[in-house]
C-alpha cells in the first residue's frame, strides 16, 4: 500500500515533497477538478475504500483528506 | 439486434418482480452477469432460485433510499465483479393519493426511492464505469412523468425528475463513454398496477392505441437494446413503451 503522499504525488503528478497538509484543492494548477477525481479513484484503490459524494466535496486539502481517511480507519 | 453481453456486468435495482425481473432475465439471457437488487434479501434469493438463470445472477439486496446502503452495495459489487457496465435504475414505489392527502411522509418516501435513489446509484455507477471506459445507464421513468395522472402528483414529480436527471447526466458523462437513457413504460401488468379497479383499467385501455395493457416482457427488450452496443450512439433519450398511449 502506498502512502497518502505517494498517492497524491502520483495522482496530481507533483513532487511528493510538496504534498503537505496545507496544500489545498485548486491552490495549484495540478489539483483541478479532473485531477480531483483521479485522486479519488487512486485513494479508493490504494486504501480499499469507497468514498461518497460528501467525502469528495469535503476533500479540500491534504489535511482534510487525512481526516476523511481516518473515518474509514485508514491511516494516511 | 440485442447483441451479446457476455463479459458485461449489470446491476438492476428492484430486480425481484415485475419489470425489473423481466429485465434481469433478459440481460442474463444475453450473457451478462447480473447483480439483482431489491430491498428484501429473501426476495432477491427467491428470485434467483426460481429464475432458471442462477449461474448469471448475484444477489445484492439493498434499499436505494438509504445512501449508506447504496454505497455499501456498490463497494460490494466492485469487490466481487471489479467493474460495472450496465446500471438499470428500476426500483420504485407508487402510492395513490389525491393532492390533499399526499402527506409529507408519502412525498419523502416517493422522492427518496424513485428520484434520489436513482441519482445516488448513478453517482457510484458513473465512477465505476469511468474506470473501464464507459457504460450504459438506463433509468426507468414512467408515462406519468411525461403526461401525468390524477392521484399521482408525488410519483409524477419523481418520475419527471428522473427524466431531467437523465438528460443532464447524459450531457455530463458522454465524454467518458457513458450513455444515459430513460425508458417510460405505460400501463404494464405488475404488482404495482394490480390494484387498478376494472372501470379505471377499461378507461386506460381505451387510451392505448394498441388496445391492451403491456407486460413486463414488453419493456425488457428495449432495456436490453439500450444496454448493448447496438445503441452505441443513443444517449439522452426518453423512450416510451406504452402501446402509443402518450404521443
Amino acid at each position: 500500500m502506498k502512502s497518502l503522499a505517494e498517492v497524491f504525488a502520483e495522482s496530481l503528478m507533483i513532487d511528493a515533497a510538496s504534498v503537505v497538509d496545507s496544500l489545498a484543492y485548486q491552490s495549484i494548477k495540478e489539483w483541478d477538478s479532473v485531477a480531483h477525481m483521479v485522486l479519488v479513484t487512486a485513494l479508493e484503490d490504494n486504501f480499499d475504500i469507497m468514498l461518497d459524494a460528501d467525502d469528495i466535496v469535503a476533500m479540500s486539502s491534504v489535511a482534510k483528506v487525512r481526516e476523511i481517511l481516518a473515518k474509514y480507519d485508514v491511516a494516511g | 439486434m440485442t447483441g451479446d453481453l457476455s463479459g458485461r456486468v449489470a446491476l438492476v435495482t428492484g430486480g425481484t418482480r415485475g419489470i425489473g425481473r423481466a429485465i434481469v432475465l433478459a440481460l442474463a439471457g444475453a450473457g451478462a452477469t447480473v447483480f439483482v437488487g431489491g430491498r428484501s434479501a429473501e426476495a432477491v434469493e427467491a428470485m434467483i432460485a426460481t429464475s432458471g438463470a442462477a449461474d448469471h445472477l448475484h444477489p445484492l439486496p439493498f434499499d436505494v433510499a438509504d445512501p449508506a446502503a447504496v454505497k455499501a452495495a456498490f463497494m460490494a459489487l466492485q469487490k466481487q465483479a471489479g467493474r460495472l457496465d450496465i446500471l438499470v435504475n428500476n426500483a420504485g414505489v407508487l402510492k395513490d393519493a389525491v393532492i390533499e392527502m399526499t402527506s409529507t411522509g408519502l412525498m419523502a418516501e416517493t422522492l427518496a426511492t424513485n428520484l434520489t435513489g436513482t441519482l445516488t446509484c448513478c453517482q457510484y455507477a458513473v465512477r465505476l464505469m469511468g474506470r473501464s471506459g464507459g457504460g450504459s445507464i438506463i433509468n426507468l421513468t414512467s408515462i406519468i412523468g411525461r403526461v401525468g395522472y390524477p392521484g399521482h402528483t408525488a410519483y409524477g414529480a419523481a418520475k419527471a425528475g428522473v427524466i431531467g436527471l437523465t438528460l443532464s447526466l447524459a450531457r455530463e458523462v458522454g465524454g467518458r463513454g457513458i450513455r444515459v437513457n430513460a425508458v417510460a413504460p405505460g400501463t404494464i401488468e405488475t404488482d404495482m398496477t394490480a390494484g387498478i379497479p376494472d372501470d379505471k383499467r377499461a378507461a386506460l385501455v381505451e387510451r392505448i392505441a394498441l388496445g391492451r395493457t403491456g407486460q413486463p416482457e414488453d419493456v425488457a427488450p428495449l432495456v436490453l437494446f439500450l444496454a448493448g452496443d447496438g445503441a452505441r450512439y443513443i444517449s439522452g433519450q426518453v423512450i416510451g413503451v406504452d402501446g402509443a398511449m402518450a404521443m
